[in-house]
């Protein structure tokens, strides 16, 4: 531990070109721009706001924190180029990243190999399962929210459904989850549809699902402009079944860009969005609140899921460096596995050598859109 | 068979926007030879430009006709600055120049606006008309009526106007059309001036149902440019008639087939006509230059 | 002794391939130099189709798609060793370039781009879509190639980065003399005459049909070795490999490098594999500047970087 001054790190890290031994250096891999930009553009504001705010009150162990970060454009090939890079040019000792599983999925060895803890942003269960020891994530799972949509389909006595899906990354895991979880809630999923991530017009794929007999609600595993898209098709069209969105959408801009057509749409979201709704005794009340404020005031734009899940990551990462005491992998990894009982903007996390999520199905609430506004369904 | 119209409602309105672009594409072609990858950000410049605008408190309608004088703007200049000093090279380094535009544009765009995805609220209300059972959009018959009034003032333009008829010739042939006294030069800027209104013209029409961001170009010129070549490029009624087919067989194969390969089926739909009709489905019998 | 162009060029190729390594400070470098053969090497296999030919094509990433999930597939499923997958992936996509070759080839210039095109994204599109066998648009790991193992059972003492440059460094160098042997072959000739005119070419008695087919076949091969040898590199594939603006990547390469020639190839592969590198520094405006750079290169030098500078350089023929 060192005692120097904030004021003389800053200024003897402005000063030494190469990586002074008083810097925290942080990788991120992230797709800001590129098919996956609705998720990368977010998370990487996020951790450049968490960053500054970090440093302003004197770094990690009074060392500041050097963020580094490439956008992958959602390449899986360039990802790679950049997560070596990261490990041995700018010599990271964590890195963030991988907005979506396709990336995460290929930029994960090369941090398993150097021995970098590394936190994903990326919702499908192969990142951690099976365990990589290097590996983390901070997103539920797309299961998670299957499950949770599930659950509430049960609860109101639905049983046969549509789906219709994005053919990106997301859309298409969530998809295959559902139809590999439908049978343990007794859910039928009698039509299955999709759509291409720049597709405009999806009401032949609704008029087919709303044709087929038995079908009792929709699903859209999706995010982007896609489910907004699906959600005005589907008003327009007149079905009269509930409509389920999934955690891909959850931000304001969903509201604002399906207008009157999202009144009634359910999906399962984290707290973030609800942050006025919460009790002020909720455990999530307080971190809610402040990622919220802070970011909108910023960048002057709503905040999303996907922002939620790098400030957890950042802080999951800020923490285990600082109660590790160094930067040195093995330390950081397991003070990782250590986090027990921390609260983030995405639920509570209580991480262990064999979980390397720590979250549980209660991170989701289930929301619907009422009156232009978020409303809590317990 | 409300299914059937539902379907062919889709198809047409996509399709609209798909010949709009190819329209531009043909534009740009008959004029230069350019084959213009960054025709689709005309249609991203038109929709962003409109939003911003809107945003900012500007009426929707002095929002659309500033953004596509902008656009219009832009086309001109890229044709000016880009286009017009590489004048003499070879057709494919023509191609990476408006390919390098297309990179270009994007990039200024992520930064004059943002990443986010936008939308401007349609022209007359959002309720649908229900025709024999199909739910059609106010803004859908916007489109394509807005789609046929340009191609139906195109057409008379070229047919019946001085300057339309100096582009049609400088398009048969420069060399030509020189020697009777036309600016080729002048004809080449009024192309891409027009491409680009036209770009940004079905932009506005369409970003409502579609929505928009500042990377939907991409997309789009890929879908433009094949339907411009199933078409044959270069003819306006081509552009028109690949379009409307492209949107129209997206929209069939996904709601008779299968979704998961509607993308596929319009190529596959391509590459026969092509097979069978190399010059496309209005391709005339020229001879090829030795 | 005069030595012939096609021995500079290998010779060229050859040093700087072995004394650029003293130039790079981290393994980081290796990797971008492996990445930069590979995209050489699918070039080169252009250059064959556009610069010697004379035909366009807008979608051999399709080939690489082919290529990269032969070499992740089947060691998978049917316990093939990857570098076998490799030559069958490349096997298949020249097998497939030879049947849609014939009817695709007769499409001249941009009917022949859209077409080309159409058969890349069909390939991407059911990569895309067979989530089941492809692990759809998350990818899936790909087999180890064993290069580690074996450089480490010659006691060569390198890392796993250095192997790769080493191994795609000579791979590079053979398909440069294959494509510039080709070039002085008679083949090589009557796929020239093609360039300048096809009717002259068939006048003068070349089977026009048959010399295409054959540049097309090979650049496929070269395409599906380059997107194997990719894959088999990251240990990790999605189907972006096969994807539009891998194919306009790898076009661009060509056009700016200078579409004729094999040095060409490899330089424009080295300049658009390495300045996106460096233009990360410039954060956002960092597309802004590539697609800036891109124009002013073509409006400047529209017959490529190479050949203008070489120009410039020698006031006389390229090579």
């Amino acid at each position: 531990m060192r005692l120097k001054s904030t004021l003389a790190v800053s200024a003897l890290a402005m000063m030494a070109a190469n990586p002074a031994a008083a810097e925290i250096r942080l990788g991120a891999v992230l797709s800001v721009t590129g098919p996956a930009s609705f998720l990368g553009d977010p998370e990487l504001k996020t951790l450049e706001m968490l960053v500054e705010e970090v440093n302003a009150q004197g770094g990690i162990n009074g060392e500041e924190v050097v963020l580094i970060h490439y956008d992958d454009g959602g390449d899986a090939n360039r990802a790679r180029t950049f997560a070596t890079r990261l490990v041995e040019d700018d010599e990271v000792a964590a890195v963030i990243g991988g907005s979506t599983t396709g990336v995460t999925m290929a930029v994960a060895p090369v941090f398993e190999a150097n021995e970098i803890p590394f936190i994903s942003l990326a919702g499908a269960v192969v990142i951690i399962n099976p365990l990589n020891p290097w590996v983390f994530k901070t997103p539920h799972t797309d299961r998670m929210a299957c499950e949770s949509i599930f659950t509430d389909l049960t609860a109101r006595g639905l049983s046969s459904i549509g789906m219709i899906s994005g053919q990106g990354g997301f859309g298409t895991s969530m998809r295959e989850q559902c139809i590999d979880v439908a049978g343990e809630y007794g859910i039928e999923i009698v039509a299955d549809e999709t759509y291409g991530p720049r597709d405009s017009d999806m009401t032949p794929q609704l008029t087919s699902i709303a044709a087929t007999d038995g079908v009792e609600a929709v699903v859209n595993a999706g995010f982007g402009q896609g489910p907004a898209i699906v959600t005005r098709n589907f008003a327009q069209l007149g079905i009269d079944l509930p409509l389920y969105q999934s955690h891909g959408v959850a931000s304001d801009a969903f509201i604002e860009l399906a207008g009157d057509a999202a009144e009634g749409v359910r999906l399962p979201g984290t707290a973030l969005l609800v942050a006025d709704l919460l009790a002020e005794d909720d455990p999530q009340h307080a971190v809610v609140t402040a990622y919220r404020a802070a970011y909108e005031d910023r960048f002057e734009e709503p905040v999303s899921t996907f922002g939620g899940y790098a400030h957890d990551a950042f802080w999951i990462m800020a923490q285990a460096i600082e109660s590790a005491g160094s930067t040195d992998g093995a330390a950081v990894r397991d003070a990782i596995e250590a986090t027990t009982g921390w609260v983030g903007v995405t639920g509570e996390f209580n991480m262990s050598p064999d979980d390397h999520m720590g979250l549980d199905l209660s991170a989701f609430r289930m929301l619907e859109i009422v009156d232009g506004g978020w409303s809590i369904i317990d | 068979m409300y299914e059937f119209l539902q379907f062919v409602s889709s198809g047409m309105t996509v399709g609209a926007v798909y010949a709009l672009v190819a329209l531009g594409f043909t534009l740009i072609y008959n004029a230069s030879d350019v084959v213009n990858f960054a025709q689709g950000e005309f249609v991203m410049l038109g929709g962003m430009t409109t939003v911003f605008l809107y945003d900012a408190g500007t009426p929707l309608w002095l929002a659309a006709v500033l953004a596509v004088m902008i656009t219009a703007t832009v086309g001109v200049l890229l044709n000016k600055l880009a286009v017009e000093p590489a004048r003499g090279a070879s057709v494919v380094s023509l191609i990476i120049i408006t390919i390098g535009a297309s990179i270009f544009l994007r990039g200024v765009a992520q930064i004059v606006f943002d990443k986010q995805i936008h939308r401007f609220p349609a022209f007359t209300g959002e309720d649908p008309i229900t025709v024999a059972g199909a739910a059609i959009l106010p803004q859908s018959l916007w489109v394509l009526m807005g789609g046929a009034a340009i191609f139906g003032v195109l057409y008379l333009f070229f047919t019946r106007s001085v300057i339309g008829k100096a582009v049609l010739a400088t398009a048969n042939n420069r060399l030509a059309a020189k020697l009777v006294g036309i600016n080729t030069t002048a004809m080449m800027t009024l192309s891409f001036g027009l491409s680009a209104a036209v770009g940004a013209l079905a932009g506005v029409l369409a970003t409502p149902i579609t929505l928009t961001s500042y990377d939907v170009g991409g997309g789009l010129a890929l879908k433009g440019f094949a339907a411009a070549m199933l078409g044959s490029m270069g003819v306006p009624a081509g552009a028109l008639v690949g379009g409307l087919l492209l949107g129209l067989i997206e929209a069939m194969t996904a709601g008779y087939i299968s979704s998961d390969y509607k993308d596929a089926a319009a190529f596959i739909v391509i590459l026969t006509v092509l097979f069978v009709m190399p010059r496309g489905l209005f391709g005339r019998a020229v001879a090829e230059r030795v | 002794m005069r030595l012939s162009p096609r021995t500079w060029t290998l010779i060229i190729l050859a040093v700087l391939i072995a004394l650029a390594p003293v130039t790079f400070p981290s393994a980081f470098y290796f990797r971008i130099g492996a990445l930069i053969f590979v995209n050489g090497l699918a070039v080169i296999g252009l250059v064959i189709l556009f610069g010697y030919a004379g035909q366009i094509s807008l979608g051999h990433a399709g080939f690489a798609g082919i290529g990269a999930y032969s070499a992740a597939l089947m060691p998978m499923h049917l316990g093939l060793h990857p570098a076998l997958a490799l030559f069958a992936g490349a096997v298949l996509s020249g097998g497939l370039a030879f049947l849609i070759g014939r009817p695709i080839l007769r499409l001249k210039g941009h009917y022949l781009a859209v077409a080309t095109l159409g058969f890349g994204i069909l390939v991407f599109i059911v990569l895309n879509n067979e989530a089941q066998l492809t692990g759809g648009p998350d990818g899936m790991a790909v087999e180890d190639l064993g290069l580690r193992a074996v450089s480490d059972a010659l006691g060569l003492g390198l890392r796993t980065a250095e192997v790769w440059y080493w191994f795609m460094g000579l791979v590079l160098l053979l398909g440069a003399f294959l494509a510039l042997n080709l070039h002085t072959s008679p083949t090589g000739r009557s796929l020239r005459s093609l360039h300048n005119s096809e009717v002259a070419a068939r006048t003068l008695g070349v089977d026009v049909v048959r010399y295409k087919l054959t540049a097309f076949v090979i650049s496929a091969v070269y395409a599906s070795l380059a997107g194997s040898l990719q894959a088999l590199l990251n240990g990790f594939v999605t189907p972006d490999v096969a994807g539009f603006l891998h194919s306009i990547e790898w076009v661009t390469m060509a056009v700016l490098g200078g579409a004729a020639t094999v040095l060409g190839a490899v330089f424009g592969a080295t300049i658009l594999t390495a300045l996106p590198q460096a233009l990360t520094v410039f954060q956002e405006y960092e597309h802004l500047l590539l697609g800036l750079i891109i124009m002013l290169v073509m409006i400047f030098l529209p017959a490529g970087l190479l050949p203008s500078l070489g120009k410039t350089l020698r006031q006389g023929e390229s090579i």
